[in-house]
């Protein structure tokens, strides 16, 4: 049972989480072409170490989060929103 | 027979007589003991029959690792198959039974089976049975289907009730500071000490009192001990759980926790309790004191009832007072057994102590000086005499690796220490890997980054102030990691407590695996409970599974209920000898959770039957069924199937639903459906996006259908969405994707789309909503309104949106959509509102014959009209496939939009959506046939039906489908509906899937 803090909520166990996916895509414009949408959504990493991924805290307070989990260990190195604004207002109230 | 119950001594109370039945023979116990300590006091001896060569088994050990005595308890719904003995406590009423044997496991005809033993090695059945002619050899399993469920009958363990589990079970939650395992001498003052820290404290003990090995010594100060060790943790704020199994170790300093709550107790003693509770146990940090297990030693006949490990033998002796035998044979190969073969002694039975070793000195040795006990040196048991129980031993003497036979010597009971095995399989469960620790002949677990800290015996520490002192010290690595931790420095590994190596016996042990001589065949089983031998560990060497994982694997070595506890190490150094390796060049295999067997039980908890899933109701769920519903599955909700009249089958009913709608009105429960506040000012952008559709421009009071695609391409879910205001969006979504509708809206806006200010609300349950359709349907809502003109024809047109006002002021969002293809209404009220709501409507629609209706009827409806639902719309079809395909805004881009033009999936001959009718329109066909070519009824087929229903509106079966290329290729043309399991094969034709009113004019008049 992996543990994450979500920064609103605090720890909670991953079974109140659904996992996303790989956090590092960027995905293109809408109008971009099928082989750039191809690309980014098909196209992943298998990473062994530490991976950068979304999270959704579903069944709680429904933020998306990004977190950096370790493949290998489940170690989780940090968690924040994944919505830019809101990760920096959370920093400036901390 | 020779094994007696002491008039004195032990944890038993001689006051309370406990009965209980052995295979229907009525015996009595006392309160204190377990089914073992009981049988054995009774002089019962075969207690169990093996799994492959039904040798006769009796009590091997004292503890979870027990493989010979596997017993059934209970019986009817009720029957418990594999419990060990000694782990049963005993209980007025108690109904213990053998298993594996026929008639009993006295007198039982399958050990006819071991007369053949040497034709039953490792592989045998696979080997035989699978190349055995007829005809088979090398080709199919036809054959070996058939032998197997022979031999699976001749060889197994018990058999479960196949009667629905009468018992309750639960799951519970904990979380703590510090978890330790094991209620012994080092997890007592584990606990102890991390609780006098302040921290929080859960101890668990699988057992039904603390005290581990204390409750077994027969040292005058263990009992004090124990008493002082008990009273430190009743003044402490430490929780302890006994008959608490720790069976799993998991990421994050997450256990699983067996708790046998009723167990020990008769049938329906706390009839309001659950008989187990899965525990989730979330502790920051663990501390292993989870003991050790005595090693058999692999000799002649080592399984004979009346063999146990020298540990049981004394802790039947000083625990439960049962003095096992009489003329009893020690033998050791390190400390540890003298202070049994002592107590015996002082029990006055005959002890003779065969030690492997050349010789020993100081305490231990000086201990023996005034028993009446005959020391052999370097002696070993080589070969047990006796079937239904050990007679006679004869002796090995010599050193290991070159045994000489010896003489025979008359016993009634063989106690053997083969050494000692740390319970490292908690930490095995993280990955820790075991270390081969020489000085102790056994696996540690390494030092690890891992939350978990190993005390006591479970170290490698062997004496009982060297646990305590172990324990404490394990307590104070968790004290410091947990305030390194809350410091935030990290998870800085704690130094492991010092392993034990050896220091704490005055002799070294002499690792001894095996006791052969040459030229003497001998049946040496290490893994009883799968009646594994040591001759097939070599025979797996010759034929080349000697990796230790092949071995287990080969040989089912350590795959039983015991999971490798007893026979693991002994299988490990015989195949390092037969490699001519080290036993850590070996390696060992990982331990897996359970630790110990889990009932499903416990696992499923309360969720079953009706708790199997959750449900969900309407608000409108009492009033349905009220008036008539029979109720059906969709997702987790549950919704009107059909409202059966007087007498009415579920086909009539519907047929007459259907029919009604299309003659007057129909009223549907639709509260089901997804809804979505979609609210801010970049509220058009985000639909405008997301819907391959055109919504860039939908007027305020209007409502519109669109169809949403995935990433991919293919289409994701269809809905309708209503514009309430510039900025006020009512999104509605099939009842199966209204949750992943909303986490794909909440992904975009929180990790694609930052910049759009919109808010996302999930209103589902706010809402109830009503659909109401048929030419009626404008009527009877009218006859709902004290202002009817609200919903004219002029006000209120096809896909009309607005908020209205029912008789006595029930607020109301309506809109003009139609699913049924009629003219049609959905509309919303808060949830509170619906009954009332469904109250008024249902009286204005009987004025006009109307009907309720339900999901059966809804499907006619809709598969008569064409309209998709997840029965076609399965994540696998495009826009195009659906039909769909006008939909697809040329003009702009969307979610989906460049993928969706991959070649692949503009191809014409891909499956389209067509409308399926029988041939001869007096035959029905099923959905989920395949649609084949008539004169190529095989494979995959052109095509399948995705529904199939009864059209009262055309007056025959119709269904909808997909097929290469659409309707318009197979004009004319005659397919079939292949069903070979049930139905067969039925002639059908191809039309567009708009079956009923293609133009739509009954929508719009």
């Amino acid at each position: 049972m992996i543990r994450i803090n979500c920064p609103f909520c605090g720890e909670r166990d991953h079974s109140e989480f659904t996992y996303g996916g790989d956090a590092t895509i960027v995905y293109p414009a809408l109008d971009a072409s099928i082989e750039e949408w191809h690309d980014a959504v098909y196209l992943r990493e298998n990473i062994r170490g530490m991976q950068s991924e979304t999270w959704h805290h579903v069944s709680g307070c429904r933020m998306w989060l990004v977190i950096e989990r370790d493949t290998m260990t489940h170690e989780i190195q940090s968690v924040r929103p994944a919505h830019d604004a809101i990760a920096k207002a959370l920093e400036t109230e901390q | 027979m020779s094994a007696r119950r002491l008039t004195q001594g032990g944890l038993i109370d001689r006051s309370k007589t406990i009965d209980f039945s052995w295979d229907g023979k009525s015996l009595q116990g006392f309160q204190g003991d377990t089914l073992a300590s009981a049988l054995i006091a009774n002089n019962e001896k075969v207690l169990a029959r093996s799994f492959k060569y039904h040798r006769p088994r009796g009590i091997m050990s004292a503890g979870v690792e027990e493989s010979g005595a596997l017993v059934t308890i209970g019986s009817g719904n009720r029957r418990d198959p594999n419990v060990k003995a000694p782990m049963q406590e005993l209980y007025n009423g108690l109904q213990a039974f053998g298993q594996n044997a026929w008639p009993n496991v006295r007198m039982d005809a399958g050990s006819v089976n071991s007369l053949f033993g040497r034709f039953f090695s490792a592989g045998f059945y696979y080997k035989t049975f699978m190349g055995l002619p007829p005809f088979e050899s090398g080709k199919g399993t036809g054959w070996w289907m058939k032998y197997e469920k022979i031999i699976r009958k001749a060889a197994g363990l018990g058999t479960a009730s196949r009667e629905p589990d009468p018992d309750v079970y639960d799951h519970a939650h904990a979380f703590c500071d510090v978890l330790v395992v094991g209620g012994g001498a080092a997890g007592m003052a584990a606990a102890i000490a991390a609780a006098d820290a302040g921290l929080d404290v859960i101890l668990v003990e699988q057992e039904g009192m603390l005290g581990g090995d204390l409750l077994s010594q027969s040292a005058e100060d263990a009992a004090s001990q124990r008493e002082q060790l008990n009273s430190a943790l009743e003044s402490s704020s430490v929780r302890i759980m006994t008959r608490t199994t720790a069976f799993g170790l998991y990421d994050y300093g997450t256990a699983g926790l067996l708790e046998r709550v009723t167990d020990h107790l008769p049938e329906n003693a706390l009839p309001h309790t659950p008989r187990q509770i899965f525990w989730t146990v979330r502790a920051s940090q663990t501390i292993l004191a989870t003991g050790s297990m005595e090693r058999q030693i692999a000799f002649g006949d080592n399984d004979r009832p009346g063999i146990m490990t020298a540990s049981a033998g004394r802790s039947y002796l000083n625990r439960y007072a049962v003095r096992a035998g009489e003329e009893v044979v020690v033998a050791t190969n390190n400390d540890s057994a003298y202070q049994v073969a002592l107590d015996m002694d002082r029990a006055g039975a005959n002890v003779t102590l065969l030690d492997a070793r050349n010789n020993v000195s100081g305490i231990v040795a000086e201990s023996l000086s005034d028993s009446g006990i005959e020391v052999r040196m370097q002696s070993a048991p080589l070969k047990a005499k006796g079937l239904n129980g050990i007679k006679a031993l004869t002796l090995a003497t010599g050193s290991p690796g070159s045994w000489q036979s010896g003489e025979t010597i008359p016993t009634d009971l063989l106690l053997v220490s083969g050494g000692w095995s740390p319970v490292v399989n908690l930490a095995s469960h993280r990955g820790v890997r075991p270390v081969w620790n020489e000085g102790s002949a056994c696996f540690l677990a390494p030092e690890t980054a891992e939350p978990i800290q190993m005390a006591g015996a479970a170290a490698g520490i062997w004496d009982t102030a060297g646990c305590i002192d172990s324990g404490t010290r394990a307590a104070q690595s968790a004290i410091n990691a947990i305030k390194d931790s809350t410091a935030g420095s990290g998870n800085t590994p704690q130094p492991a407590p010092e392993p034990g190596d050896g220091d704490s016996w005055e002799n070294p042990i002499l690792p001894v695996y095996e006791v052969t001589v040459p030229g003497k065949k001998l049946k040496c089983i290490i893994d009883p409970q799968h009646d594994v031998t040591s001759d097939d560990v070599r025979l797996a060497h010759r034929e080349g599974f000697v990796s230790v994982e092949h071995l287990k694997r080969y040989t089912t070595l350590g795959m039983a209920t015991d999971g490798g506890k007893v026979g693991n190490i002994v299988g490990l150094a015989l195949m390092a000898e037969a490699l001519g390796k080290e036993i850590p060049e070996v390696g060992t295999t990982t331990f897996r959770p359970p630790y110990t067997p889990v009932s499903i039980g416990a696992l499923r908890g309360r969720n079953v039957d009706e708790h199997f899933r959750c449900l969900r109701r309407t608000a409108m769920h009492n009033w349905n069924l009220k008036h008539g519903a029979t109720m059906t599955m969709a997702g987790l909700w549950h919704r009107p199937w059909y409202f059966a009249r007087e007498g009415e089958t579920i086909k009539e009913a519907y047929e007459r639903e259907a029919a009604t709608v299309r003659e007057t009105v129909g009223l549907c429960d639709v509260t089901s459906l997804g809804k979505i506040a979609i609210q801010g000012p970049d509220a058009t952008e985000l639909l405008n996006r997301v819907y391959s559709n055109a919504f860039a421009k939908l007027p305020v009071g209007k409502a519109r259908y669109g169809i949403m695609l995935r990433d991919d391409g293919f289409v994701m879910d269809d809905g309708t969405t209503w514009r309430l205001s510039e900025t006020d969006y009512f999104m509605t979504t099939t009842t199966a994707h209204a949750a992943s509708v909303m986490v794909f809206l909440e992904e975009l806006l929180q990790t694609r789309w930052p910049e759009l200010k919109v808010h996302l609300t999930s209103v589902s349950e706010q809402w109830a909503g009503c659909a109401v359709a048929g030419p009626k349907s404008r009527e009877t809502l009218a006859a709902c309104m004290e202002d009817p003109s609200q919903i004219s024809d002029e006000n209120f047109p096809f896909m009309g949106v607005r908020d209205i006002t029912f008789k006595g002021g029930i607020p109301a969002r309506i809109a003009r959509i139609s699913f049924s293809g009629e003219r049609a209404f959905e509309a919303y009220v808060p949830s509170d509102y619906s009954e009332s709501l469904m109250d008024m409507l249902w009286e204005a629609a009987q004025t006009f014959d109307g009907c309720l209706y339900g999901l059966e009827s809804l499907g006619a409806l809709r598969i008569e009209k064409g309209h998709v639902t997840g029965a076609e719309l399965d994540g696998r079809v495009s826009i195009d496939d659906a039909g769909l395909g006008k939909m697809a805004s040329p003009n702009k881009s969307y979610i989906g939009s460049a993928l969706r033009q991959r070649p692949e999936l503009l191809r014409e001959d891909r499956p389209r959506l067509v409308g399926i009718f029988p041939k001869n329109r007096e035959e029905t066909f099923n959905a989920g046939s395949i649609l084949c070519q008539s004169d190529a009824v095989e494979g995959m087929g052109d095509g399948w039906i995705t529904a199939v229903t009864y059209s009262p509106a055309l007056g025959h079966w119709i269904g909808l489908g997909f097929l290469k290329g659409g309707h318009e290729s197979y004009e004319g043309k005659t397919l079939v509906s292949a069903d070979p399991v049930r139905k067969g094969n039925i002639e059908v034709e191809v039309v567009s899937p708009h079956m009923y009113d293609a133009s739509g004019e009954r929508m719009y008049g």
